[in-house]
Formats: structure tokens, C-alpha cells, sequence
């Protein structure tokens, strides 16, 4: 177990956790560029999702334009935008971080939405509501599984990019990682490999609980017996 | 001297050949763990919940955790692109199964049917739609994913698109990742076409109706 005393002993190294480039300020930036990036991916892809959802329309390009996020590379855009003259700044970081943060968040609003049981609006609509108050007192409250899984998957996409930047030099956690992989240190890449997992993890259940706890149907679906789908419901891309 | 061509031919050629055995393998093992959970909530929710999680975790810290136990080889990269399509595949194959009506199974039984043999002849046939759906997916989101392997200097296209950024050679950047999309989107289709061939019934469906 070389290599676990190994990692332990580079995490144990202060010198290792200050400075520019030490864990502390290292996770401060991976932290807070995704957290900014997941607000403004939200704040994109949220509201058009709604109302796509609301009006029926565009589900062709709210589905399909996870399908292309999943096809594009997010190594490939972080290295196109590394060689434009943007360089790889927190600015493209955040862009692309944006990027491939809104699919996740578009498709599954979208199908939440487009899944609310049509009597149950139909009912909204018979008792004088307008298309706002249906949307957001009925369709949203019911579509709330789906709309948070959206933000988790993208909080998860998001996180994992931010790693990636890493590759063309730019700023996270993942520097570790690759500075370790650059100098063949392997505690040094097993440790940064660790931190970003547990980062990941943490992330991952934070919206595990959130989606739990947030979800206005959970007592009344409990009864009935019908689990909700814990994560990406099955996007039959045909 | 190796030109251009030869380049890409070899990148393009080991990036379908890392996607199609991660995906073999990823169906290869879903299969057998999606049907020995199905019958329980608790095992499938576990399994579900571990992959998913594993799904969480970034490629480049995939990559990381592998390295120092299978080494510096493809296998290494087949091995986490596995990982991460585990999820997908799990959970379309256990939905395709959970779909299948309940009235046919019965008819199965009706006919003297075995246990096993319901499974294969029956309810895994009326699940490959949604299993291709799973596939389809996790085939996309591969060809993407295995860029990162050229970190292990096993990336395919990867190797190019790092080969631009470190020559500063835009256009090689660019190529190759034209080419990953192009990819997934021409193996998509191989799949959509496997699923016609494999599923007549569905065809036949839509012609008399």
C-alpha cells in the first residue's frame, strides 16, 4: 500500500495547501467558477425550457441539444478556445462551462414540463388561471423531479469540465491532477485525483438531498408507491 | 515518413475501435447486473446509486485513480470509458425490462415456458429498443470522452487535438475535433441501424397500422 501512504503524505504536506496554486485556492476557484457557471447555465436554460414546455414547442431542439452536447468534446472546445485570442482565462472556462452546463438543464425541464399530466392543466385552465399561474403553480411544482435532476446533471457536467480545463492550462483542481500526470509524481496525481472525486461526490449528493427534500410531490408520491427516477430518465434519442 | 492521412487514419481507427469495445463491454456487463437486480428495489436502487455516482466522478480524475493500476495502456482508457457507461446502459436495460407487458410474460408462462427462456425469448427482445437507446447514448458520449485518453497517450483523435495545442496548429485542433462528432453521429447511425435489423416486428407494426 505504497502508493496510499503515498497520497497520504502529499496531502499531509502543508505546502501542499497554500499558496496560488495549493489546494485551498485551488478548490476556491474550481468552486466558485462552477458555481457560477451553473447559476448562469440555469438562468438560460430554465426559463426557455419552461416555456417551451408550456407552449409544446421545440422539443425537437430541446431534446437534441443534449444529444450534441454529449457528442462535442468538452478537451476539444477547451482547446479551441485555448488557441483563439480569448485564451483560457476565467472567461472561456466560465463560456464553456455555460456550454455544457444548459443541455442537461434544457432537456430534462422540458420533458418535465412536457409530462405533467394534460387533465391536471386542463383543470388548472378550467378554474381561471393564466398560462403563467399554470405554469408556475401547476406544471412546475409537478415537473420538479426532472427540473432538479437537469440542474444536477449539469452541476455534476459542470464540475467535471472545470477538471478538464486543467488540460489547456487553465485554472481548478484538475491542475493537480495534470501536473502529476506532467511529472509522472503519482501521489501527487492520486491525491489530486481524490480531491476532485470527493468534490465530485459531494456535489453529486448536495443535489441528491436537495432534489429529496425540494420536491413539493415527495409525500404524495410516497403513498402512491411510484419511485421517481433518481437520475437521467431514459432519453430515447430516436 | 508518415503523412497527415496516416495520422488521422490511425487516430480515427484506435477512437472506433476504443468505442466499440467500451461499449461491448459495457452491454456485456449491464446485462447480467441489470437482470440479477431487477427483482429487487432495494439491490436495483444500490446499483443505480453506485453508478450514477461513479458517473460523477470527472474523466481526468478517472483517469487518475486508474493509471496507477492498469498502467499506461488502452485498456486503461477502455476501462474508465466502461465506468461511465455503465450507467446508462444499466438503467435503459432494466427499463426496457420493466416494459415489457405483463400480459406477454404471462402468455410466455401459458406456453410452458421457463423462467430462462421468458428472458431470452421474450422480454430481452422487447427491451432492445430502449437497451439501443442506452447504447446509442453511451456510444455519443464515449467517442467524446475518449479524447482524454490521450493523456495516456491513447486518445485517438485525442492524441491530435493535444498534438494541436501543444504545436499551436489550429486547424489540426479543429480537424479532429470535427471528426469526433462526425464520428459519433456515423456510429449512431450504425446502431439505429443494428436496431432495425434486430427488431422486424417493430416494422411490420408500423405498416398496418
Amino acid at each position: 500500500m505504497k502508493s496510499i501512504s503515498g497520497i497520504f503524505d502529499w496531502l499531509t504536506d502543508a505546502a501542499h495547501w497554500h499558496g496560488t496554486d495549493g489546494i485551498v485556492a485551488r478548490s476556491i476557484e474550481h468552486i466558485e467558477l462552477s458555481a457560477v457557471a451553473l447559476v448562469i447555465a440555469v438562468l438560460l436554460g430554465l426559463p426557455l425550457a419552461l416555456w417551451l414546455g408550456h407552449i409544446k414547442k421545440g422539443g425537437f431542439l430541446a431534446v437534441n441539444v443534449s444529444n450534441v452536447g454529449r457528442a462535442v468534446p468538452t478537451f476539444a472546445v477547451l482547446t479551441l478556445l485555448a488557441l483563439t485570442s480569448l485564451g483560457i482565462g476565467s472567461f472561456a472556462v466560465v463560456l464553456a462551462l455555460v456550454l455544457f452546463g444548459i443541455p442537461p438543464v434544457l432537456t430534462n425541464a422540458y420533458v418535465g414540463i412536457r409530462e405533467v399530466n394534460r387533465d391536471v392543466v386542463e383543470a388548472a385552465r378550467g378554474m381561471g388561471m393564466t398560462g403563467f399561474q399554470q405554469l408556475r403553480r401547476v406544471e412546475l411544482p409537478l415537473a420538479i423531479p426532472l427540473v432538479l435532476n437537469g440542474i444536477r446533471l449539469s452541476a455534476v457536467q459542470i464540475v467535471g469540465t472545470m477538471t478538464i480545463a486543467a488540460l489547456v492550462s487553465g485554472p481548478g483542481l484538475g491542475r493537480i491532477i495534470q501536473e502529476g500526470f506532467a511529472t509522472q509524481n503519482e501521489p501527487e496525481l492520486e491525491a489530486g485525483a481524490l480531491l476532485v472525486v470527493v468534490l465530485a461526490l459531494l456535489v453529486e449528493a448536495a443535489f441528491a438531498w436537495l432534489q429529496r427534500v425540494v420536491d413539493p410531490m415527495r409525500r404524495a408520491r410516497k403513498s402512491s408507491q411510484t419511485p421517481a427516477p433518481a437520475a437521467p430518465a431514459v432519453l430515447d434519442a430516436a | 515518413m508518415t503523412t497527415r492521412h496516416d495520422d488521422l487514419t490511425s487516430a480515427i481507427q484506435q477512437h472506433v475501435w476504443l468505442t466499440v469495445e467500451t461499449v461491448l463491454i459495457a452491454l456485456a456487463v449491464s446485462l447480467p447486473l441489470a437482470i440479477a437486480v431487477r427483482w429487487s428495489r432495494r439491490a436495483t436502487g444500490g446499483l443505480l446509486a453506485v453508478t450514477t455516482a461513479i458517473y460523477a466522478v470527472p474523466s481526468l480524475a478517472m483517469f487518475g485513480v486508474l493509471v496507477p493500476i492498469t498502467g499506461l495502456r488502452p485498456a486503461t482508457v477502455v476501462a474508465g470509458l466502461v465506468l461511465y457507461s455503465l450507467t446508462i446502459v444499466v438503467r435503459n436495460v432494466l427499463a426496457g425490462l420493466e416494459a415489457v407487458p405483463p400480459d406477454v410474460v404471462e402468455a410466455a408462462r401459458g406456453m410452458g415456458m421457463s423462467r430462462f427462456r421468458i428472458l431470452v425469448a421474450v422480454e430481452l427482445p422487447l427491451a432492445v429498443p430502449a437497451i439501443f437507446a442506452g447504447l446509442r447514448v453511451a456510444t455519443v458520449s464515449t467517442v467524446a470522452l475518449a479524447t482524454i485518453g490521450y493523456l495516456i497517450g491513447e486518445g485517438g483523435l485525442g492524441n491530435l487535438i493535444h498534438e494541436g495545442l501543444t504545436q499551436y496548429f489550429k486547424a489540426e485542433v479543429l480537424t479532429a475535433s470535427v471528426l469526433c462528432v462526425v464520428l459519433a453521429v456515423v456510429l449512431d447511425a450504425v446502431l439505429v441501424g443494428f436496431k432495425w435489423l434486430l427488431t422486424p416486428w417493430t416494422r411490420t407494426k408500423a405498416a398496418t397500422s
